[in-house]
């Protein structure tokens, strides 16, 4: 297929699955004998309202790697916002996190878009984790240094450094690989991300019997997250089928499918245990009126650098 | 005459385009939302009083209101603070505020009665009466002027205004913002009771602006 043909064949798959995500939706509000809670049903919905916005701002990156590396940093310096206000920090912290907002975020995200993968890969791991324990011992405060340390360079790694990923597929070159499948590539994470949360509440609901940890977690089930990790994919698999993916071979995409829903729960989990830790529901309620950007991205946040990574051996050495 | 209006308006522009900058610096910086608790927008004659953590306090709490609402509000300031250097008056002109002499204060020219003239008979102001910034840790106590307003003023509706995170945001003795989200709450107003004391009315008034605070869990 011509590259222009492949896009609309990509682009008329997302608006079928996004079709078919709203309309379960619908359905399961209009299933009140299935005793389903209401307010998880709601939550859906407006999960796929939002992912109708994130894929129409998406096909920017068909555009311009600019506006998409441009637009990946607003996401990440909203959510290390969210982040960092709901972790507690102390006073002597604050000339440390104007680094962390001003400095590195920023940094990060001018690296990707210049391409220097060996700098931008160590920047927040190396030089950032280094630097922000030694601007708050310079700052003088004892109390829970460890914890406040870590917990800046959690926000950081999180928030900025594995999001920053996403846009970096962007950047992956070689000569079989056309700019409009790298970008499909970062339509497939995206997608395929969000994908997976819905089918795993779908499987929950449906067959879900085993909460991995209800005090983390109580919408997590084994049954959802082993449906939901098969599904993906498969998916992912069929989408390799019609040519929608760049991949030489089928397990390739089914094993890339797979990671991106495994990756997704870990994201989920891990940062329901932060939210958990502060006792917050959301990360949006904590300040009402903003939608919690967190919350939509968690998921994405975990599978990006391992998609990355892990399509760079694929198609891009 | 035409060269004296002309100086006036371009004045009232460098206070606009002032007051835009600073009051959409401020809000990016501090991501504010706010909330009306038990308490509704309206352009009557209200005494809003906050708890005072950051420099940005004066500009969210002025910008949080409606723009009818605004226009007849005036943050009340330090003089000696706000009239040192150029940007300065110009960002105390750009607000409207009323600037307080801190220092000679007279029996005759007490800040109480200076502030109920100037805010004549439609306009309202924003106080911050622990008199000076806190740590953002715990709100201090109140001084007294709150009380003499509103025994003087007894129709005047004392609003109370909570802001968090702001001491975050701007600590005192920083001059570097750092983005995170805050918050103004404004609560339900309150009136002097007859026979009320001072202390009394002081502590219910710092008490009304706790009870707007998130509760800490830990």
């Amino acid at each position: 297929m011509a590259p222009a043909q492949e896009n609309w064949a990509f682009a008329a798959t997302v608006v079928c699955l996004l079709g078919l995500a709203t309309l379960v939706g619908r359905v399961l509000r209009n299933q009140t004998h299935l005793g389903l809670n209401p307010a998880a049903v709601d939550a859906f919905n407006s999960r796929v309202r939002s992912w109708w916005l994130i894929c129409a701002l998406l096909t920017v990156a068909f555009l311009s790697k600019t506006i998409t590396v441009v637009l990946f940093g607003l996401l990440s310096f909203w959510a290390l916002r969210e982040f960092i206000t709901l972790t507690p920090t102390r006073l002597s912290d604050h000339r440390a996190l104007f680094w962390v907002f001003f400095f590195f975020t920023p940094l990060q995200y001018v690296l990707v878009w210049l391409n220097l993968y060996e700098v931008y890969s160590v920047l927040i791991p190396v030089f950032a984790f280094l630097f922000i324990p030694m601007r708050i011992s310079v700052a003088g405060d004892p109390k829970r240094f460890l914890e406040r340390a870590s917990k800046i360079q959690a926000g950081l790694l999180v928030c900025v450094y594995c999001l920053s990923y996403a846009p970096a597929v962007l950047y992956l070159e070689n000569p079989q690989l056309s700019y409009s499948s790298a970008a499909r590539l970062l339509f497939l994470l995206v997608i395929l991300s969000m994908l997976s949360e819905a089918v795993q509440h779908a499987w929950s609901r449906l067959y879900g019997k085993h909460v991995i940890a209800p005090e983390i977690n109580q919408s997590r089930t084994w049954e959802g997250f082993l449906g939901s990790s098969a599904t993906i994919a498969l998916v992912s698999a069929v989408l390799f089928q019609v040519g929608a993916t760049p991949f030489a071979q089928l397990w390739q995409a089914a094993l890339v499918g797979l990671l991106i829903a495994v990756m997704g729960l870990a994201g989920a989990m891990t940062l329901s245990a932060v939210k958990r830790d502060r006792r917050v529901q959301d990360y949006g309620t904590l300040v009402e009126g903003h939608g919690g950007v967190l919350d939509r991205i968690d998921a994405l946040c975990f599978a990006a650098p391992v998609f990355f990574h892990v399509v760079r051996q694929f198609v891009a050495v | 005459m035409e060269a004296a209006t002309d100086t006036a308006d371009r004045s009232t522009l460098v206070s606009l385009a002032v007051e835009s900058c600073v009051t959409g610096l401020a809000r990016f910086m501090s991501g504010a939302s706010v909330r009306w608790v038990d308490c509704q927008p309206d352009p009557c004659q209200r005494i809003y009083f906050a708890n005072h953590t950051s420099h940005l306090d004066v500009v969210i709490v002025w910008s949080s209101l409606p723009r009818e609402v605004r226009r007849l509000t005036r943050p009340v300031a330090a003089k000696d603070y706000w009239t040192k250097g150029w940007l300065r008056r110009r960002i105390a002109k750009a607000y409207n505020a009323m600037l307080i002499d801190r220092r000679s204060i007279k029996v005759h020219q007490s800040p109480v009665d200076l502030m109920l003239r100037e805010m004549g008979d439609d306009h309202s102001v924003i106080i911050f009466p622990e008199g000076g910034r806190t740590d953002g840790q715990r709100v201090g106590d109140f001084k007294s002027g709150l009380y003499y307003l509103c025994k003087k003023r007894p129709h005047l509706e004392a609003v109370p205004v909570y802001l968090h995170n702001m001491g975050r945001v701007l600590p005192r003795d920083e001059y570097l913002p750092v983005p995170l989200l805050s918050s103004v709450t404004f609560g339900a107003p309150l009136w002097l009771e007859s026979g009320e004391s001072k202390t009394d009315f002081l502590a219910r008034a710092r008490d009304a602006v706790l009870r707007l605070a998130p509760r800490e869990d830990d």
